[in-house]
């Protein structure tokens, strides 16, 4: 940094200074382009959800309907919420890794995993639901840290080397239960799943605690700025002095950790390790999620709160399909269809094809009433 | 450089050498032509697939849809044959064509719309899997005249062994698709795409002929699977054939094919799929094994091909 102050000599001191304006401008216009830009980026996930959210209401009336009994709320929104936490917790993780230009292929091998441990951690007796928890967040945190491991300092592609959990990681589940469902009896952990605090379900209360530490965690401090430089281009942001490779290490240990959390979620809401079914394909519905809220797999910007709201879309679909009474074997159709159409309105291309066929429509109309 | 080349598939081919040597010095009766034929009969529907998947590879991308077309081809025509009662070389002549559109359209959307194949094919895995499910939910038993005459029909070798029409499909195609892929314009545009697109490009490769036929030729080989899988199972299952695409992608991997794209050879495939077959056989063999082990062992065969393919491409700095 000095060296390069003690270069620039008078003469080329206004030059240096016109160039220093004209950089600010460019920071400005960018920085306002954003904002306009984030805007339009909440916009249409919000619209989306929205309009499912609509869809349910004129199905049935009494979708927004909400009780209160036994100290618990209950209602359809409710059950969404609740029943979308495990695809909100892994997608929290999942923003991240695809911020920083990966993907996570393993997260549901990973609940497994988890769900495994506890299980059987829960088998000893008088053991403390604290040492049950924790155990379950470091293999999270573990099984995670291996991928970034694998990604940054191998050089693996990101979708093959956490291929390898994803393969190798149920058949240690597997192994970890001796191929047994392992049900167990604990009340405790059993709350994570089934209990309720303040008249929310848990699983609530482990998203929006997630969401708000990680909030804090990435956007309080450079981390976020960070993740998104790395994924922007992750050799220039090196040159810039960002440790590159801690930032994926951190990115795919915090997906692990998020693992962990939706894995023990959804043991104790089945108060059992089914190793073959637990987590199974949730790591394409969170991957989703994060797509739906608008990231590009290709890395940069992210937003946690819009994979969340993906997280929602994609559930709300699912509860629309049951409500509506359509036979739950549509849910995949449908489901692939709004996928299509997110990834198609994605490309600019696609947009471009679209608002030019609407032009067209419209100069086409006025014509037709110029001749009249 | 040439020999470079062919480092992951000789020790893909001597892995599957020392498992088999391994395994006939263990358990009697597992070095014979009975074992090997076995192979060739129990995966005749990945083998096909994972040719597929290869060329898809090779050219840089991914098919994550194979396993939902395996899928939704044999409750198609598991469907025409049994409540429209048509021929099955009918319902085949209906059901290709279409598995073969479906793969053009994926092509058609990634390169048209520069979307990634990933998520491309993971849509088309969601389609595939709900118009498969749509059309039913129920496994449809397949019980038809010509189905009985294809189970009958195979090559009697020595020892008991014999090839059954579904691996001779297999062989058949494998013939093909390595000849195209080395003796062919499209098989070197295929590597030239993987290799670098944009050279490929001003080289005068037709980037969006070469990547439609890759998914159209990838979703064909698929539908073949699944009709091949109807004459294993005598049945279309619309929740069958689920984690095809990952086994077939697993096999790629092991056979030496940089996911980078750019590099690999169909036999490599071919001879991972043997790998995971013979693993298999093994665990089947041994009994006091769960299969669960199958799945640990097949992933870390995998990290040892990527490190071993991080290590061989680590010498030359201008693949880095």
């Amino acid at each position: 940094m000095k060296s390069s102050a003690e270069m620039i000599s008078p003469e080329a001191l206004p030059m240096a200074q016109s160039s220093q304006q004209a950089m600010n401008k460019e920071k400005t216009d960018r920085y306002q382009a954003g904002k306009s830009a984030s805007f339009g980026r909440y916009l249409w996930p919000l619209l989306a959800l929205t309009l499912l959210l609509l869809v349910n209401l004129f199905i049935d009336s009494s979708f927004f309907h909400l009780t209160y009994q036994d100290d618990r709320l209950y209602g359809s929104l409710i059950d969404i919420l609740n029943r979308s936490a495990p695809v909100a917790l892994l997608a929290i993780g999942m923003s991240l890794v695809i911020a920083t230009g990966g993907i996570d292929l393993s997260v549901g091998a990973v609940m497994a995993i988890v769900g495994a441990v506890c299980a059987n951690l829960l088998l000893i007796p008088d053991i403390s639901l604290v040492t049950v928890i924790l155990a379950g967040l470091i293999v999270g945190l573990a099984a995670g840290s291996i991928n970034g491991a694998l990604v940054s300092f191998l050089g693996i592609q990101p979708i093959v080397a956490t291929l390898l959990l994803m393969v190798a990681g149920r058949g240690v589940a597997q192994l970890i239960n001796q191929g047994q469902i392992i049900t167990f009896q604990h009340e405790g952990f059993a709350a994570i799943g089934v209990g309720q605090f303040l008249g929310l379900p848990m699983p609530i209360w482990i998203v929006v605690g997630m969401l708000l530490l990680s909030q804090l965690l990435l956007r309080k401090t450079a981390l976020g700025l960070f993740i998104e430089a790395v994924g922007c281009n992750a050799k220039a942001s090196r040159y810039l002095g960002i440790n590159d490779k801690s930032i994926k290490i951190f990115a795919y240990a915090i997906a692990g950790l998020c693992a962990a959390l939706a894995g023990m979620i959804s043991t104790a809401d089945i108060q059992g390790s089914d190793a073959n079914n637990i987590g199974l394909w949730l790591e394409l519905d969170a991957i989703l999620a994060v797509v739906i809220g608008g990231a590009a797999l290709t890395g940069g910007r992210f937003s946690l709160v819009l994979s969340i709201i993906g997280a929602l879309i994609i559930q709300t679909l699912a509860t629309t399909i049951i409500v509506s009474g359509l036979p739950a074997k549509f849910n995949l159709l449908i489901k692939a269809i709004v996928i299509l159409s997110v990834l198609l309105l994605q490309s600019e291309k696609f947009r471009r094809q679209l608002s030019g066929l609407f032009k067209l429509g419209i100069f086409n109309n006025a014509k037709a009433g110029d001749k009249k | 450089m040439m020999a470079q080349r062919f480092i992951p598939l000789w020790i893909t081919a001597s892995l599957l050498l020392v498992m088999f040597l391994i395994g006939s010095a263990q358990f009697e009766g597992f070095a014979s032509i009975r074992v090997v034929t076995n192979l060739f009969r129990d995966n005749a529907f990945l083998l096909i697939t994972a040719l597929g998947m290869t060329l898809v590879i090779i050219s840089g991308g991914i098919d994550l849809s194979v396993g939902s077309v395996i899928a939704l081809s044999g409750v198609l025509t598991s469907v025409l044959i049994t409540e429209y009662h048509w021929h099955p070389l009918q319902a085949f002549a209906l059901v290709l064509p279409l598995g073969t559109l479906f793969g053009a359209m994926m092509g058609t959307i990634i390169h048209v719309y520069k979307l990634q194949p990933f998520i491309v094919t993971l849509a088309g895995m969601f389609l595939a899997r709900g118009m498969a499910t749509t059309i039913s939910e129920e496994s449809i038993a397949i019980d038809h005249p010509f189905y009985d005459a294809i189970a009958d029909l195979s090559i009697a070798l020595p020892g008991s062994g014999s090839l059954d029409i579904s691996s001779l499909i297999f062989i058949l195609f494998f013939i093909i698709i390595a000849t195209v892929m080395h003796y062919s314009r499209f098989g070197t545009n295929v590597y030239a795409l993987g290799g670098n697109a944009q050279s490929a490009e001003l080289m005068g490769v037709s980037i969006a002929k070469t990547t439609i036929s890759i998914y159209a030729l990838s979703s064909f080989l698929a539908t073949l699977a699944g009709i091949v899988f109807t004459f294993y199972t005598f049945s279309g299952y619309a929740l069958g054939a689920v984690g095809v695409e990952l086994d077939a992608i697993a096999a790629v991997v092991i056979g030496g094919t940089l996911l980078t794209g750019g590099r690999g050879f169909v036999l490599g495939t071919v001879l991972g799929v043997f790998l995971m077959g013979v693993i298999q056989t093994y665990i089947t063999f041994d009994g006091t094994l769960s299969s669960w082990w199958t799945k640990i062992v097949i992933g870390l065969l995998l990290f040892f091909f990527i490190v071993l393919q991080k290590l061989l491409n680590g010498r030359k700095p201008s693949h880095g």
